[in-house]
């Protein structure tokens, strides 16, 4: 009996001590980690849709609440003045989610590039719409007001060969995101005022 | 027949080192030598959670009941291991991409677990901090010794840090095979029998 509670005791107190040293370094590291993340997993992506912007677009960035959902903003200066936001959205493509990043112009309401940055699409056919950088440059100008079809859906981007399903995703996860960004208008303009002073 | 201190520190680097003499931790050993940043990126963070669990364990190895000795291990070195994990997170973020999975899998390396139930458990702090530190700094030398042979020849560079820096000039021809994973077996197998040819007196 008395080894038993022993075991118990010195299991307990080990684990409490584990547990409040970690839950202490993760309070103190989460943000930094955060920062991290952006920086490698985002980053790329966010830059490559801000090639002109003049400004580190990951360091100018903030959030906003959209129902459920937080989602993170990401601000391109460009040609002197904050008016370019790059939002994230995805597409339903051939197996599983195309994640992708869109930046908008706010003051012309037309899109400056777009990035896709996760897939699983077939490689050589789907994989292309991140690959084949023709794919992507096609957005470049659509207005956010209507969504962006493909010529098959009576739209203006042409499909990557043998991956209509996929192009439709990435059309989709574009007029996702021009969803999000007409939703979100009075607040995002609202947050680059405030960035502007 | 009890060991001096510088002994017990010096053990680790050739008598006992990790990979090559105890034939311990190998699944690291094989899969992220391929690049000389990986292999002692690998190096310093598991000479942390051996020197740290170490010291820990021989501290606590009075009041840790025989019959749960190995869990209340497990909880140490895994607590080390989530420690390194954060900071690599925090810092060296590149790195972290690239070792992946095999961080979180120290914990169950066989040498933290080997260290402690066969060292650590038996022997005082001090000794076990030099234990750890020699043992940890063995692993680190033989990862990177088998990184750069790997490297060098596969590729005709080396990553200290970052960008590798090519080494021959454009004319050399890269062995790729050797960054392979069947590379990684023949170079450790190669390895160990230096380490037999050398070791024989």
């Amino acid at each position: 009996m008395r080894e038993l509670i022993n075991m118990v005791v010195v299991l307990t107190g080990i684990s409490l001590a584990s547990g409040g040293l970690l839950a202490s370094l993760r309070e103190n590291t989460q943000e930094r980690i955060d920062q991290q993340v952006l920086e490698f997993v985002k980053g790329p992506s966010v830059r490559s849709v801000f090639k002109d912007a003049t400004n580190d677009p990951i360091a100018t960035r903030f959030q906003l609440k959209d129902g459920e959902a937080v989602r993170t903003l990401f601000v391109g200066e460009i040609e002197g003045a904050f008016r370019g936001v790059a939002l994230e959205a995805a597409g339903k493509g051939y197996k599983g989610e195309i994640g992708l990043v869109v930046a908008i112009d706010t003051q012309t309401g037309k899109v400056i590039g777009i990035n896709v940055t996760t897939h699983s699409e077939t490689p050589g056919l789907g994989a292309k719409a991140k690959t084949d950088p023709a794919f992507a440059a096609q957005f470049k100008g659509a207005p956010v007001s209507g969504p962006a079809k493909v010529t098959q859906d009576g739209g203006s981007i042409n499909a990557i060969s043998g991956a209509t399903i996929t192009s439709r995703a990435v059309a989709g996860g574009v007029s996702n995101a021009f969803t999000i960004y007409e939703r979100l208008k009075p607040q995002i303009e609202q947050k680059l005022k405030e960035i502007r002073k | 027949m009890a060991k001096t201190l510088v002994q017990e520190f010096t053990k680790g680097l050739w008598a006992e080192i990790p990979p090559f003499r105890l034939v311990l931790g190998l699944c690291p050993t094989l899969a992220i030598t391929n690049t000389l940043e990986n292999a002692y990126g690998m190096g310093v963070a598991v000479t942390f959670v051996l020197t740290f669990s170490n010291i820990l364990i021989s501290a606590l190895r009075k009041i840790i009941p025989p019959k749960v000795r190995i869990v209340a291990f497990i909880v140490v070195i895994a607590t080390f291991v989530i420690v390194v994990e954060l900071v690599m997170q925090a810092y060296t973020y590149a790195l972290f991409l690239k070792l992946g999975i095999f961080i979180p899998l120290i914990v169950v390396n066989c040498i933290p677990m080997g260290r402690a139930e066969a060292f650590a458990s038996k022997n005082g702090m001090v000794r076990s901090a030099l234990d750890g530190l020699g043992l940890g700094l063995g692993y680190t030398i033989a990862l990177s010794v088998l990184a750069t042979f790997r490297q060098v020849i596969a590729t005709g560079a080396i990553t200290i840090y970052e960008t590798p820096i090519s080494l021959f000039g454009p004319a050399f021809e890269p062995f790729r095979f050797l960054v392979e994973a069947p590379g990684a077996f023949i170079c450790l197998g190669l390895m160990l029998g230096l380490m037999n040819i050398l070791g024989k007196k």
